[in-house]
């Protein structure tokens, strides 16, 4: 399988070859921060693009047609006028607060794209706890999302913000713990180490049982962590208009609705890691003339295929379900998902402990 | 009838029985009025449980109130009570609100276009307009000039505040100040301008967290003063507002106040003419409830359903099209029959509609209705019992979830309906559910009459040949109710024998409907507002005429 690992070490030597150390990591450094942020563009572009034009097909429709050959220029359009689009600050909002949030949010989602591994070699962050600090990072986005709300002096926004806060704490319990089951079956948190770990078999597969109730349960509380249907209520747009973001216009909304789309890839990111081997091509113990075909397919397209495919599952969610109720929601978590997903640990810790598993 | 007339005689000797109506009708006066109305309601024999219609006239040399009531339990026989001011510098009655609920707002109403003071009311604000409104606009004297009402462009001043005029033991009223809201009420505001109102509807709600206090409803933003605009002009010209009500009951709405004309000038319509009006009633209320469908699904953030209730709605949409040449506002039911004939086409499309429905209803049923969220958000939310049902006068689909037997094709049958073969739907839930699926359900009986009709279309003339040229209505005045989509619609029209009414007026079902939105939706959730608004189904240019 190519290692994008020779690249950037050739890369690498080639630049302390005519510098010193300091400024070839200075330059790198600025090199994956551009790489990273155009990425992050692009991505979000098209998951605009593609929940639309899903969405239209759930709906019986064509979708965007107009602007391009079916569309496809639409994204850029659309991209082109939040960006020219006047930022109006509003009377009684507490000004620094109200500018902060949509920074914070995108933040967040943009320093978690950068622990995703994209491919064999193509790491950009390897911490030894790396999806401890996925998860740590992923906290942040709350904050913002409660600063916006608060912060924009609006009923709406306020009632949104809360639900959003007491729908994120409350999930991410659940994701936490999921994704602390397959910890348990993989002993590390290095993100690069869970990806080689699942060489032999994806973990979804191997941990039978209790990795495909983990599984479940993940994709049910990233959808609720990304705020999408049917869980979407702290933007429910027939009770709260637009929730947190009501107030907010032009690039600072384009922020939140970036980060939402980039949110929804970043967790379908996590659930390949976790799940579905990350990069690792579909390997089967013995077969070895499948695995040398399956090897041919290069690993970043094994990565992102497999995202595309679990936001999928998510969006094909919001457009099949209504929306649940507060209290139901939050019934769901503590009072179902959470007891399943401690219940689950423990099995895997009983599986692991005895060996039941491939 | 007779015995009815002895045991109203027997309540109160100085009732007044006027001969020469349609039904019987009765004049009490004003002191006596609301003794004689406990008696109506609560005496065994009588039991006039349902007050059909409030109608507030100006007679010129008095001010008064004509009540429509009606008994559930005596075959829906109609008893008009005329109840006369007796001062008309300073009109005052006492109110029935305590014995009718619909006439909290339905008095509110007569209040704010009448200035006729209801005594012990207990929020005697007005209904649409603003409260520094100058004048009573359907008193006969309203000075219409626009320097008496400019185009207001500050806010309302005191919104909270709101009177009661309360009667003491000397028959002295006193006027007593309240306030709407508490001091420490959160008061959020949806509306006039919010996504799942339906329309131009305001709704100040006192919340606690999450959880509804209390809903205030305001209403007004988009009232086109038809009633008064009908007064001056001709029956043939005021036949189109009746389109423009509501406007997802367009054919039956206009239905209503052709047979209303065609009752009081004694005309005879074709028997062409009644078939294709009844049929286009059914296509209206199938269009309708796809409506309602797709928009409580959509308001409880099940997008998908939404549109796949607008692609069969547009088939119906497609045969109006072709045979009234237009897709809303189809002004086709004129005095005497309808407008034009049926497209060639017709016969085929309808029977394409019906061979289609009971698989796209299915359709329906596996994405939305079985499905659990939905399920968790309409069952047990809203509960709307019988007897409040009857006493806030709740008819349609929505009274018909609470089990309450109030289908006009039925109970009180008009047109060709006693000949077709339909059930009226019941269901016993009294919650959103139920309301969401008698539309259902209703969609099914609808084809059911549509199939009874389309091959037995009877040639002839689609008009009566002796409209006359210049309709003038006798003098009096009647009283005609058909079943729209959302309820029983009524028409009242007092003609003193000129080209012109002398008062219309239109007792729509969406008005009763919005009165229950503060009972229905106390205790429940801010996203419960939503639902069960979408599940009673208003729509707002009905409330606002």
């Amino acid at each position: 399988m190519f290692n994008f690992g020779t690249w950037t070490s050739a890369i690498n030597e080639a630049l302390l070859s005519v510098m010193p150390e300091w400024s070839a990591v200075l330059i790198e450094c600025v090199v994956i921060g551009v790489l990273v942020l155009l990425t992050y563009t692009v991505l979000a572009l098209f998951y605009i693009l593609y929940e639309r034009k899903l969405c239209a097909w759930f709906q019986c429709r064509l979708g965007p047609m107009r602007v391009g050959k079916w569309g496809l220029l639409q994204v850029f359009a659309d991209m082109f006028k939040i960006l020219i689009k006047e930022l109006i600050s509003l009377k009684g909002t507490d000004r620094f607060l109200f500018k902060l949030a949509p920074y914070l949010v995108i933040t967040s989602s943009v320093v978690m794209l950068a622990c995703l591994p994209w491919g064999n070699g193509l790491q950009i962050i390897n911490y030894n706890i790396g999806i401890f600090f996925v998860l740590a990072v992923s906290s942040v986005g709350v904050l913002g999302i409660l600063l916006a709300g608060w912060s924009s002096n609006n009923k709406y926004t306020l009632i949104g913000a809360m639900r959003s806060g007491a729908q994120m704490i409350s999930y991410e319990l659940s994701l936490g713990l999921a994704i602390l089951t397959i910890i348990v079956f993989a002993g590390t948190m290095n993100i690069n180490e869970l990806v080689l770990e699942q060489n032999n078999g994806w973990f979804i597969f191997r941990g039978h049982i209790p990795a495909i109730i983990a599984f479940i349960i993940y994709v049910i509380a990233a959808t609720a962590e990304t705020n999408r249907g049917p869980f979407d209520l702290p933007e429910a747009e027939h009770e709260l208009i637009a929730g947190y973001h009501t107030e907010y216009s032009g690039i600072h909304f384009g922020f939140f609705y970036l980060a939402e789309y980039l949110n929804l890839f970043i967790v379908s990111g996590i659930a390949s890691l976790m799940f579905l081997g990350g990069w690792m091509p579909l390997h089967i113990p013995g077969w070895d003339g499948f695995n040398a075909v399956m090897n041919w397919i290069p690993s970043i397209v094994w990565f992102i295929g497999k995202s595309f495919f679990i936001s999928f599952v998510i969006i094909w969610f919001k457009w099949t379900f209504p929306r649940v109720r507060i209290d139901q929601m939050l019934a769901f978590e503590w009072k179902y998902l959470m007891p399943i997903a401690l219940a689950n640990l423990i099995l895997m810790a009983v599986f692991v402990a005895l060996g039941w598993h491939f | 009838m007779s015995d009815i007339k002895e045991l109203i005689s027997a309540i109160n000797g100085n009732v007044a029985f006027i001969e020469g109506g349609e039904c019987l009708e009765v004049q009490v006066p004003e002191k006596e009025w609301h003794s004689f109305a406990e008696h109506l309601k609560n005496d065994a024999q009588l039991s006039f449980d349902v007050l059909t219609a409030v109608v507030g006239m100006d007679w010129k040399d008095s001010l008064g109130v004509m009540y429509y009531l009606t008994s559930t339990k005596r075959g829906w026989d109609m008893l008009a009570v005329k109840v006369v001011c007796d001062d008309i510098k300073k009109p005052m009655i006492h109110t029935v609100s305590d014995l009718w609920k619909v006439a909290l707002f339905q008095e509110r109403e007569v209040y704010d276009f009448f200035g006729i003071i209801f005594i012990n009311h207990p929020d005697m604000r007005r209904m649409f307009l603003r409260n520094d409104w100058v004048g009573y606009p359907l008193r006969k004297d309203y000075d219409a000039s626009p320097e008496k009402n400019p185009v207001r462009l500050n806010d309302e001043i005191h919104e909270d505040d709101t009177v009661t005029y309360v009667e003491d033991e000397n028959g002295k009223v006193n006027k007593v100040n309240k306030k709407v809201f508490e001091a420490d009420d959160y008061v959020v505001n949806f509306g006039p301008v919010h996504p799942s109102t339906h329309g131009v509807m305001r709704f100040r709600t006192a919340v606690d967290g999450e959880v509804v206090k209390k809903v205030d409803v305001v209403s007004g933003y988009i009232h086109r003063g038809i009633e008064k605009l009908t007064e001056g002009l001709t029956y043939p010209q005021i036949l189109h507002f009746t389109d423009r009500m509501d406007y997802m009951s367009a054919h039956q709405n206009r239905h209503c106040l052709c047979m209303c004309i065609e009752k009081a000038l004694g005309l005879e319509v074709p028997r062409r003419a009644q078939v294709i009006r009844v049929m286009m009633d059914e296509l209206m209320r199938i269009s309708s409830h796809l409506l309602s469908f797709g928009c409580t699904a959509m308001d409880l953030g099940g997008t998908t359903a939404f549109f796949y209730g607008f692609r069969e709605r547009e088939q119906v949409l497609d045969i109006f099209e072709k045979t009234c040449g237009a897709r809303m506002s189809m002004n086709y039911n004129v005095i005497g029959g309808v407008i034009a004939d049926l497209h060639p086409d017709f016969v085929k499309d309808v029977k394409a509609l019906i061979a289609i429905m009971p698989e796209r209803l299915k359709e329906y049923h596996r994405l939305f209705s079985g499905n659990i969220i939905a399920k968790n958000r309409l069952v047990k939310v809203g509960m709307l019992p019988k007897e409040d049902a009857i006493n806030y006068c709740i008819t349609g689909p929505s009274g018909r979830g609470s089990n309450w037997s109030c289908d006009c094709r039925k109970v009180r049958p008009y047109s060709i309906y006693p000949e077709l073969k339909f059930d009226e739907v019941l269901l016993d839930g009294c919650d959103s559910y139920a309301r969401y699926m008698v539309r259902m359900l209703e969609i099914e009986q609808s084809c059911k009459i549509l199939e009874q009709l389309v091959d037995n279309i009877p040639e002839g003339n689609i008009r009566a040949l002796n409209v006359p040229k210049v309709i003038k209505l006798p003098a009096g005045h009647w009283y005609q109710q058909v079943e729209a989509s959302r309820g029983t619609f009524g028409v009242y029209i007092e003609s003193t024998g000129e080209k012109t009414p002398y008062r219309v007026h239109f007792q729509s079902p969406c008005f009763n409907l919005v009165g229950v939105m503060d009972l229905c939706c106390a205790g429940h959730m801010i996203a419960d507002l939503v639902t069960i608004g979408a599940a009673l189904d208003f729509v707002i240019p009905d409330i606002d005429r």
